[in-house]
């Protein structure tokens, strides 16, 4: 059981939707972010997704790549990343925190070396976008040995016969992306994502989440209702990007988190 | 034609598209699907003689195929050793050897019902190419070029527009060739139902880089026979060489001549103002580690923590932090050699070739010519060495005006 197990076990009781939300670390500094990480929770975030950035997010729309640029121009390194998840951990032993990001600088410094570091410094669960079941012998397989939750994307465009290769390995929940498209791309029709989420219901005992696409409360409403809960991170990271303060990002989290769990 | 692909195909990418630990196919979840559908229906086109019809016949009446093997006499006398041929790739129809892929691409894009077309563009050849074979088959196109590039390559993207393509210039990241690729993937992510990824070099995820080389290898083929009519049935070149940004016109030469070990092969890369740690040139393999990028595992230019660097060279279409996976595996075998050559060791060249032979190159194959002119004085004269002119040099001549001092307006 990792804490993402444990999250999912305790909503469940509690009858209530997930709600994730996204931040990029190291954005536009350390200490800024840093901050925000630690009020998410307060906020009513379920679980943190922590962006490692690249230089080269081409799954991400300009909202996240723009929050890379600000972080690595800021001298974000993975180091850094990895220090920000031990800062944050000194203070809240429950959240559980995804780290979110693209293969490069985890080959870089070594797929052992960075997993022994990544559950030190108490990291949960990994999602590698660049990574699909066909790469599974690269990181997947090798993260879940060492106890991480390897969270896939599911897609509009995985059909019935490709879903079985998708969820074989997955673990802590299932993230379906709801628009063929970048982060930050058009919003979803929870009418739409219905019938989608079932889909993959009827294949898994996992939690689907589902994101991309959503920016307002009655949004994440509206898609929190059709699945176990919902993922925000392009209109969060927006907001850090306008450089509004600490206390503002939070106060927009708390909404979005507020419209999530009334689903 | 079917018959040569299928037995230079056995031996590499493997099923999951490597070439020893390169290559593979790291990409979104929603791009692997298409990717698969793409695998799917090349390996049926390349086993289809009416596909291959199909390109053969174009190659021939719209390309101009095949290109001349040219025997440089003066250039041979010049430099006063090997004998060097120049493989004319700079006059094919639009001026370089990137027209080759495209047309094999865009037929098997008509054949999968795709509608619209993308691509990614450095200097604009790939982009051009694209467009030109869009306009003759009535295809809506999109060359995504970064915003730097779009500025120094002006008469390039005014071709693209006159051919009916949308150039959409990218200022995302640094605004290069990178960049540009990564919004191309942004375009497909995005629009997977009608449209069809054309990359321009032999890169990318599987099935892409082998795809691309097939498709190029018709150069070194027609090396083949065309040698052996000027200098002897059985006679193959000693030394193959070309210069390489991702590497394909450096694939469809060296291809063919890949299990005939007394061929010799060099891959040239660009040295920018020298290979050294303050990363100004764009030798991916000489100055790079292996990593992970635009869908593939390859030698890349990239910092301690796996962070892309942007690669320099004063030539746009070699200006890219990678290569082609099959030249990094090449590379690790010790099957070919990759040298670097200089931004001024280039430009000598490409005076030289100006000069001697009445032809213009393009800044690319300057540098291949750059590398011959260091061998080939040393070499026997009964040593042939063929070098792939992969294009012309009309799109540089402003940039070599300014390194050299001279106003165009005179």
């Amino acid at each position: 059981m990792t804490r993402i197990d444990d999250t999912f076990a305790r909503l469940r009781q509690s009858g209530k939707k997930a709600f994730v939300s996204y931040i990029m670390a190291g954005d536009p500094d350390v200490p800024t972010a840093l901050a925000v990480m630690r009020g998410l929770p307060g906020a009513g975030v379920d679980i943190i997704e922590l962006g490692l950035p690249f230089t080269d997010p081409m799954a991400d729309g300009s909202t996240i790549q723009l929050a890379g640029q600000r972080a690595l121009e800021g001298g974000m390194t993975v180091d850094a990343t990895l220090q920000m998840v031990r800062d944050f951990r000194a203070g809240d032993q429950v959240t559980p925190i995804v780290l979110m990001g693209y293969y490069n600088p985890i080959y870089a410094r070594g797929v052992d070396l960075f997993l022994n570091q990544a559950i030190a410094a108490g990291i949960d669960g990994l999602i590698v976008v660049d990574l699909p079941p066909e790469e599974d012998a690269e990181l997947c397989i090798p993260a879940q040995a060492a106890g991480l939750n390897f969270i896939r994307l599911a897609t509009p465009t995985t059909d019935a016969k490709r879903l079985p290769t998708v969820l074989r390995n997955t673990s802590g929940f299932v993230y379906y992306v709801s628009v063929t498209g970048t982060t930050g791309a058009a919003a979803a029709q929870a009418g739409d994502v219905a019938p989608e989420v079932a889909r993959i219901k009827a294949s898994t005992d996992l939690p689907v989440i589902v994101g991309f696409g959503i920016n307002t409360p009655d949004q994440a409403r509206g898609i929190a209702s059709v699945a176990d809960g919902c993922v925000v991170g392009s209109a969060i990271v927006k907001e850090i990007g306008a450089g509004k303060p600490v206390a503002e990002v939070l106060a927009f989290v708390a909404s979005l988190a507020a419209g999530a769990h009334s689903a | 034609m079917p018959e040569d692909l299928i037995n230079s195909y056995m031996t590499g990418p493997d099923e999951q598209g490597r070439f020893g630990m390169f290559g593979g196919r790291f990409v979104s979840e929603t791009l692997m699907p298409l990717i698969l559908d793409l695998e799917e229906r090349y390996e049926f086109a390349k086993t289809d003689p009416t596909f291959w019809a199909e390109m053969d016949w174009l190659w021939k009446h719209y390309v101009g195929r095949p290109s001349p093997l040219y025997y440089a006499e003066r250039l041979t006398q010049h430099l006063g050793g090997a004998k060097i041929y120049m493989k004319r790739d700079e006059l094919n129809h639009t001026g370089a050897h990137k027209i080759n892929n495209v047309l094999g691409q865009i037929i098997l894009a008509r054949r999968m019902g795709k509608t619209r077309i993308i691509a990614e563009t450095g200097a604009g050849q790939h982009g051009v190419a694209t467009a030109t074979v869009c306009a003759k088959f009535g295809l809506q196109c999109v060359v995504y070029m970064g915003a730097h590039d779009v500025e120094r390559q002006a008469p390039n993207v005014f071709r693209m527009k006159l051919l009916g393509a949308e150039v959409i210039p990218v200022t995302s990241g640094r605004g290069t060739l990178k960049d540009a690729m990564n919004d191309a993937l942004r375009d497909w992510v995005t629009n997977v139902r009608d449209t069809f990824y054309c990359i321009g070099t032999v890169a990318g995820p599987h099935p892409y880089p082998a795809m691309v080389r097939d498709f190029q290898s018709i150069i070194g083929k027609e090396v083949r026979w065309q040698l052996a009519e000027q200098e002897g049935e059985g006679r193959l070149p000693d030394t193959v060489i070309a210069a390489i940004g991702g590497g394909s016109n450096a694939m469809g030469l060296f291809y063919p001549f890949l299990d005939d070990p007394s061929v010799g092969i060099i891959g040239v890369e660009a040295g920018g103002k020298g290979v050294d740690d303050r990363m100004q040139h764009c030798a991916s393999l000489t100055g790079g580690r292996p990593g992970v990028l635009h869908g593939n595992r390859t030698y890349l230019l990239q910092d301690l923590d796996g962070q892309i660097l942007e690669g320099f060279s004063i030539s746009a279409g070699l200006d890219y932090p990678g290569i082609g996976p099959e030249h990094a595996w090449l590379h690790d075998t010790k099957r070919a050699q990759y040298v670097s050559i200089t931004d001024a060791e280039a430009l000598e060249a490409f005076q030289l070739c100006c000069k001697l032979e009445g032809i213009i190159p393009a800044l690319e194959p300057a540098h291949a010519l750059a590398h011959v002119m260091k061998i080939a004085p040393g070499l026997p004269a009964d040593h042939i060495i063929v070098m792939n002119m992969c294009g012309r040099g009309d799109k540089d001549i402003f940039t070599v005006a300014k390194h050299l001092g001279q106003d165009m307006k005179v």
